[in-house]
């Protein structure tokens, strides 16, 4: 546990991916298997249970800590496992101990949190949290609570573990290698190590129900856009739902998000559907709010979302289905190495052989490709998503004929044409502190408009700004102040945002009637009265049905 | 028998105390102020009258030129002046060199004013000296119990084991000009670090003035009479926190970039100032320090200013003090890095 606080603190710490891959090959060289396992799983974010909940250690510091000085902490550092790391109290007779008896090793941590009942963790986490300095109790809350975040993205602690691996010379493995395995093997890796340290062969994950890294699109620019062409590039629409991954074997079938995320119980309507006996494949797509022929706008699917279990009105009420665009795999055969223009004839034909054997993937559907011959007739394709009120097109997709099926995103391959922003210029009421990187600073605003002479809040964001302008509107925040509500400060009505957002929709839950999606700061108004900021009914025109 | 609370009140200049008819540490000129201590929120030029240590005037005059007030008044330690209806005497204060608190009788009663104090060890000054008195007003920089600042060597020990383990890296230290780039010298000294220490050249006249009353730094040399950058590469080099992004140090060899402050115990806040080493070093009371002070002054009343009253008004009154936060205006609620 020592040597991870150390090392988790050092990567914290640490700018240059040089040094920080340099710091985690160094932990991985002399740190034994299941506990480099964990913390790799720690890092990446893999762990699939909480050691403890976030609940215990709030409930712990409360009987430790004052809850008016906790507050005020919590509220300046900005950051619930900061906070009780400072603030947990080392009791008097434990000052001597702590530093001469050695904590458990990650291995044991968390096999003793795993294997422990309810009384049994608090028991052992107080322990722990008594005898450890603060920067341990950080590294633990973190772990513990699967919150570590230490600007490190999958991707690269991926590109790191082939680094680590090459070392061995008879090793050349790349990231995309321990890409397409990494969503098939499992902390603490055991398998994954004794694969990089060339002891074993990789492990085999082709026939286990598991998430294929997906291929991901940039926003397109100017100079991207005046190279497509009809004989190299594929039009689809952009469709509003979420990302999805519909993978299927005679082993089983599971619906994963675009991180990886099993979302499988939040639509067994959907999978339900699917024949796994007939169906061996996956499947990239868009999932999305569908009844028969129709498709539904996202707001709709909204109501889906992040619900497991859902009852049976709400399916009834919201169905859904899954348009496909790609396909990594069909019938066993892995499709990644072909380019695009192969893979959705595969594609095509295996969804025409399916349809007639009706209904067994009736809540699938097909994305067609858009035809156009030229840029003129891909600017009228965009105008028209631009000024489609379906609810359920988002913009056009270009995708390079060309293009192999790549995890990431990748230059050059894909490209997302959104439909222009719709804008408004709202007034800021109210402002909270950032967390993380922004802790301390007042990044998180609320904006209302007008109705008669009162402001109703629409909207919060807390994007879209530099960090010059973050430091601009802070101060600005700070000596325009006029009430505080907590961690809440309420400002002078006077400055106003140009917030830019995708869709306007109406909401029961806010008191305006109406909730943006994607709200983002467009541009700082400092030069424009509150006054003359926009009215709610300019936005309730907006909305689309 | 007038309680303070009738004879210090604070309007836009800062807080006014009636009884000697003067400031102290205001923010505009004022016709007659009173100077705690140096640092640039604390002392500015252009007041009338300026009483203050006779250190504190000789950085004020290194700062602001020789005349950065008509009538300059020095006041050793422990010697009383008689002002309108009431009395002035400095104590020391601990944070920087010639720092001070003003202590303040008027009709029986005795006001102590922190100024900015720290509790620690610190060679580079006069430490703190408690003061009874009916009403105590504490600054509060670090006043949430999050602060808990280690000892100063456990941090500039960091900063050598660094240097042992990266020795082709300069390693950069962000510090304050005036008292914290002394104090690191010093603390880095007391380690048995006897190499010359590389300066900024903004450092140099404070460092200078320390050495004028005693402090002995031992050999600097200013960065610019280095003849080949590429020799600074596993030596120390301190310069103040506004250089460490700057084109200025973009021109030295595989920079560590080291920041020594109190606010580098907040890992976002050492994120936010791009410091790979921070080093916690913090010339103000931490939270038990400040507890300490409250305890051994033990006044009937504590006022709090200066940082973040809430915490410490409520402490306060759980330790059966009466207490009330004392918002001063042109003061923001202390989140920036000032000194």
């Amino acid at each position: 546990m020592e040597a991870f606080a150390k090392l988790v603190d050092k990567l914290y710490f640490t700018s240059s991916n040089l040094a920080k891959s340099a710091i985690l090959r160094d932990y991985l060289r002399t740190t034994s298997t299941p506990d480099k396992g964990w913390a790799i799983a720690a890092i990446a974010g893999t762990l699939n249970f909480d050691l403890f909940k976030r609940k215990l250690i709030k409930d712990l510091v409360s009987t430790r800590v004052d809850p008016v000085l906790f507050d005020l902490s919590y509220d300046y550092v900005g950051e619930m496992s900061e906070t009780v790391a400072h603030l947990w109290p080392t009791p008097s007779s434990k000052e001597d101990k702590k530093t001469s008896k050695q904590l458990p090793s990650l291995d044991e941590l968390v096999n003793s949190f795993k294997h422990s009942n309810k009384q049994q963790v608090e028991d052992t986490l107080v322990e722990l949290l008594d005898r450890m300095t603060a920067d341990q109790r950080w590294a633990l809350i973190k772990l513990g609570t699967r919150g570590l975040r230490i600007g490190l993205s999958a991707r690269f602690l991926k590109k790191v573990l082939a680094e680590y691996a090459n070392e061995l010379p008879q090793n050349s493995i790349t990231t995309e290698d321990i890409e397409r395995i990494w969503h098939g093997v499992e902390p603490p890796y055991l398998d994954l190590f004794d694969w990089l340290e060339g002891k074993v062969d990789k492990p085999d994950v082709s026939k286990k129900i598991t998430f294929q890294p997906v291929m991901l699109a940039h926003p397109i620019g100017p100079d991207e856009l005046a190279q497509i062409n009809s004989q190299c590039w594929q039009a689809e629409w952009k469709y509003d739902g979420i990302r999805a991954q519909l993978v299927c074997n005679e082993n089983g079938k599971a619906l994963f998000s675009r991180t990886g995320d099993d979302i499988s119980g939040s639509f067994p309507d959907l999978l339900e559907s699917i024949d796994e006996d007939n169906i061996s494949g996956v499947f990239d797509g868009e999932l999305l709010a569908m009844q028969a022929t129709q498709i539904n706008s996202f707001n709709q699917l909204q109501q889906r979302l992040n619900k497991n279990k859902p009852s049976k009105k709400l399916m009834q009420e919201i169905p859904v289905g899954m348009m496909l665009y790609d396909a990594l795999f069909i019938d066993g055969i892995d499709l990644r190495g072909q380019v695009l223009r192969q893979r959705v004839l595969t594609l095509t034909d295996w969804f025409k052989k399916q349809s007639i054997q009706q209904p067994l993937i009736k809540l699938l559907r097909l994305s067609e490709p858009l035809l156009f011959n030229n840029l003129r007739e891909l600017h009228a394709l965009r105008d028209k998503a631009n000024t489609s009120n379906n609810g359920f097109i988002e913009g056009l997709m270009l995708k390079n004929s060309n293009s192999l099926y790549v995890a990431g995103r990748p230059k050059g391959q894909w490209y997302k044409w959104k439909r222009d922003a719709k804008l408004v210029d709202a007034v800021v009421m109210y402002a909270q502190r950032g967390h993380g990187k922004r802790s301390s600073f007042y990044s998180d605003y609320t904006f209302g408009c007008w109705q008669d002479d009162k402001l109703l809040p629409i909207g919060k964001a807390y994007s879209g700004f530099t960090d010059d302008e973050l430091k601009q509107i802070d101060k600005w925040i700070r000596n325009n102040t006029i009430g505080r509500f907590g961690p809440v400060k309420e400002v002078k009505k006077e400055l106003v945002f140009e917030v830019a957002f995708d869709s306007v929709h109406h909401s029961k839950r806010h008191k305006s009637g109406v909730a943006l999606r994607f709200p983002r700061i467009h541009r700082i108004r400092w030069d424009k009265p509150a006054s003359e900021a926009d009215r709610l009914t300019t936005l309730i025109l907006m909305i689309e049905e | 028998m007038q309680h303070p609370r009738y004879w210090i009140n604070s309007n836009e200049n800062g807080l006014y105390c009636e009884a000697l008819d003067a400031y102290i540490d205001p923010v505009n000129p004022v016709h007659r102020a009173i100077i705690t201590h140096g640092h640039a929120d604390h002392a500015r030029p252009g007041h009338g009258e300026v009483y203050a240590t006779p250190e504190t005037m000789a950085i004020m005059r290194i700062r602001y030129g020789d005349n950065h007030a008509e009538k300059q008044i020095e006041l050793n330690y422990s010697n009383n002046i008689s002002l309108r209806n009431g009395s002035l005497m400095f104590k020391p204060a601990g944070h920087i060199l010639g720092s001070a608190q003003a202590v303040i009788d008027h009709s029986d009663h005795r006001l102590v004013l922190s100024g900015d104090y720290k509790r620690s060890h610190d060679p580079t000054c006069a430490a703190f000296e408690v003061t009874q008195c009916d009403v105590f007003v504490s600054e509060a920089t670090f006043g949430l119990p999050v602060f808990k600042h280690p000892p100063i060597n456990q941090e500039v020990n960091k900063l050598l084991t660094s240097l042992a383990l990266f020795p082709e890296r300069c390693h950069l230290v962000g510090v304050y000009a005036l008292g914290k780039c002394q104090r690191v010298i010093l603390a880095l000294r007391e380690l048995g670090y006897h190499k010359p220490i590389y300066m900024h050249g903004a450092l140099l006249k404070l460092c200078e003035l320390y050495s004028s009353y005693g402090v002995t730094l031992g050999d600097m040399i200013p960065v610019t009479e280095v003849e080949s950058l590429k020799s600074l590469a596993g030596e120390i080099v301190l310069a103040p926190p506004s250089a460490l992004h700057d084109r200025w140090s973009r021109k030295l060899p595989n920079v560590m970039t080291a920041m020594a402050s109190g606010w580098m115990q907040i890992r976002a806040r050492s994120k936010q100032r791009k410091a790979e080493l921070p080093l916690i070093i913090s010339d103000h009371c931490d939270w038990p320090e400040l507890l300490q002070t409250l305890k051994q002054v033990n006044p009937q009343e504590v006022w709090v200013t200066h940082g973040r009253e809430a915490a410490l008004v409520h402490q306060a009154q759980l330790m059966g003090y009466q207490a009330k936060a004392l918002s001063l205006i042109g003061r923001s609620d202390g989140d920036d890095d000032g000194e």
